[in-house]
């Protein structure tokens, strides 16, 4: 009897290296996320001269002189340019696909929608390496090489899952029955969709654009092997890192970073939808 | 003119039969409730009537015109679903000028529509309001308005106060019921609830594993099943049934006792008689007292009858005993007969 229970001490004593155990893990995660980012903004935010002392500042001394320097570096702005002319390319191509895709999975039944799902996934299996060479053969014979839309059918095939996912989880969330309504109000299936669904989703629909925008942006494998003129602005300082001063590094590095950080930020609720934690 | 004809009308879902060859008329302006435990096939039916559902085999018909293979837009109809349905993106006015808005109404129109179903349905003033600024009754009220203001020939209600506290229930069977015989229309009513049942309906269907078991108005279903599943479904308490024995020339032995009952019949039938249709006398069935239930108006004993269980209401002045025997004399004309076979009225 009596070696089974455990007395009350004891089990406080429990339930406090639990609680610590928790708070570590969870020190050691945010810590693990936030001090690059922090070394990124510092550096990129200090004079030139104080990215190469030590010890770091907690605050940096906004001093842009690195910025400016970046920003005035040959190419960098059409770098840019190009980034975004494929990021938005790439938001517009994934949900136009994912977008139909997810709404089918969540009203219709169809032959073989289990493997549909799952195929879906599996196009993020496939290491991009692998399929870099043979892609790049096929581009140069298509002409598709080093073109903006051919980099953003590369960007828009690693974003289509999430889009997939993510819409599929919203539609699941608008209940049948409003589309029911509006048909027996006198809708068509499709005004049906654009008068109730539409509206309904919007929000949601527009965090997963900006997810795909982010994908691409962040992209570097593809952009690097597949364009030689028009390259991003990852591929762009890939290729002259090496031969880069430290301070353009890390303001190349945090212009890299903010927007994907802000945009992720302002879309985070829809993101965890995704992962099945309830939005609401 | 809005009748609505149901020819031979089947539903399988796979290999599941949800409707087996249906047959229904529904009068125009009749208030017909669709009645059964759930899986009963009654919302399969009357989503078949919406078009929200394509039946495997057989016909719709409203008025002079198949609809069966017409999307619901073009039917006529409009429809209350249980979890109401009301638009979230859009205000309580814009919501019931929907379907307004749909056919194209000039505005003038529109706002009086609007305002006439508001009205009287009493939410005039939260037609500024979102559904999620409303409670569950209101959202109700919403959606009966948006049904309302279409001006349909039929008006389907799919469980539409299942979703509500019980007193609220109470409140809107009321209203609903003045507020469809006022607008004239035919009603479609399906729901599990025998009281919301025979309080709303002109006639009955009562549904069983995809069958219309019996369709007919609350009193005669009540006082002439069909058939038991009718008896043992409709009341509460449900009707009780004890085994009869055939003793010739329409005598039957009945836990002991003699009773004249179908003069043709198997050798073994049902005996059948309502709660309130036994009587305390000095002959009849002899029940032993198990349990006693004082509801006030009037008291549920539940007895035992040669190894049966026999419930009868009593007056509430009245108080047996557990383990007392009663002699319950059963009404003679309410007593009703089943076949065991087949579990159809024998007359």
């Amino acid at each position: 009897m009596s070696d089974l229970t455990i007395d009350a001490p004891r089990q406080r004593d429990i339930a406090r290296a639990g609680r610590l155990l928790f708070g570590a893990g969870l020190v050691l995660l945010v810590l693990w996320v936030l001090v690059p980012i922090w070394l990124l903004m510092v550096n990129a935010l200090s004079a030139p001269s104080e990215v190469t002392g030590f010890p770091k500042r907690l605050w940096p001394s906004f001093d842009l002189a690195s910025v400016r320097f970046f920003w005035n570096f040959q190419g960098v702005t059409a770098a840019l340019w190009n980034s975004v002319q494929v990021a938005a390319l790439t938001m517009v191509l994934s949900i136009g696909m994912g977008a139909p895709a997810g709404y089918a999975l969540t009203r219709f039944d169809f032959p073989g929608k289990e493997f549909f799902r799952i195929m879906v996934i599996m196009t993020r299996a496939f290491p991009l390496p692998l399929l870099a060479l043979p892609l790049a053969v096929m581009f140069i014979r298509t002409g598709l090489d080093d073109s903006i839309i051919g980099l953003a059918l590369v960007h828009a095939m690693l974003a289509l899952p999430f889009a997939v996912l993510i819409t599929y989880s919203l539609f699941s969330g608008i209940p049948v029955e409003l589309e029911e309504a509006a048909w027996t109000l006198g809708c068509t299936r499709w005004q049906a969709f654009v008068k109730v669904v539409l509206p309904l989703a919007a929000p949601g629909i527009a965090a997963s654009a900006v997810f795909a925008f982010v994908i691409s942006w962040n992209e570097v494998f593809a952009a690097a092997v597949l364009t030689i003129q028009n390259r991003t602005l990852t591929a762009f300082l890939l290729q002259s890192l090496n031969v880069s001063p430290l301070p353009l590094k890390f303001a190349g590095g945090a212009a890299l970073v903010l927007p994907a950080l802000i945009f992720i930020f302002a879309v985070r609720r829809y993101l965890f939808a995704m992962w099945g934690i309830a939005n609401r | 003119m809005a009748e609505i004809r149901i020819k031979g009308v089947a539903k399988s879902f796979g290999s599941f039969t949800a409707l087996h060859s249906v047959d229904m008329t529904i009068r125009d302006r009749e208030f017909m409730v669709l009645l059964g435990a759930s899986g009963c096939g009654k919302t399969t039916l009357l989503r078949i009537i919406a078009g929200l559902e394509t039946p495997s085999q057989g016909e719709v018909w409203i008025g002079d015109r198949r609809v069966d293979h017409l999307p619901p837009r073009d039917r006529g109809i409009a429809m209350v679903f249980q979890n109401y349905a009301v638009f979230p993106h859009l205000t309580v006015f814009e919501n019931i000028a929907f379907g307004l808005r749909m056919k194209k109404l000039p505005q003038a129109e529109v706002d009086r529509r609007v305002n006439r179903t508001a009205e009287l349905m009493h939410i005039e003033q939260l037609l500024a309001r979102y559904s999620g600024e409303l409670s569950g009754g209101q959202r109700q009220r919403v959606a009966v308005a948006r049904a309302l203001a279409m001006e349909p020939d039929v008006i389907l209600m799919d469980e539409p106060l299942s979703n509500l506290d019980a007193l609220l229930r109470l409140e809107m069977r009321a209203e609903l019921k003045g507020v469809l015989a006022e607008s004239k229309t035919t009603t479609i009513y399906v729901t599990h609830d025998q009281v919301e049942a025979m309080s709303l309906a002109d006639r009955i269907a009562v549904m069983n594993g995809g069958y219309i078991v019996q369709a007919d108005d609350p009193v005669q279903v009540y006082r002439n099943p069909a058939a038991r599943f009718v008896g043992s479904f409709i009341g509460n308490p449900p009707m009780n049934f004890l085994p009869a024995e055939r003793l010739g020339d329409g005598r039957w032995r009945v836990a002991g006792q003699e009773f004249a009952g179908p003069r043709a019949g198997p050798a073994r039938i049902d005996f059948a008689i309502r709660p309130e249709d036994l009587g305390l006398a000095d002959a009849g069935l002899r029940a032993r007292v198990r349990v006693v239930e004082p509801l006030g108006a009037h008291t549920l004993v539940t007895t035992d009858v040669d190894g049966h269980l026999v419930r009868a209401v009593i007056d509430s002045t009245l108080t047996p005993q557990p383990g007392e025997v009663l002699t319950l004399a059963p009404i003679p004309d309410r007593i009703r007969w089943f076949d065991p076979e087949t579990s159809a009225a024998i007359p």
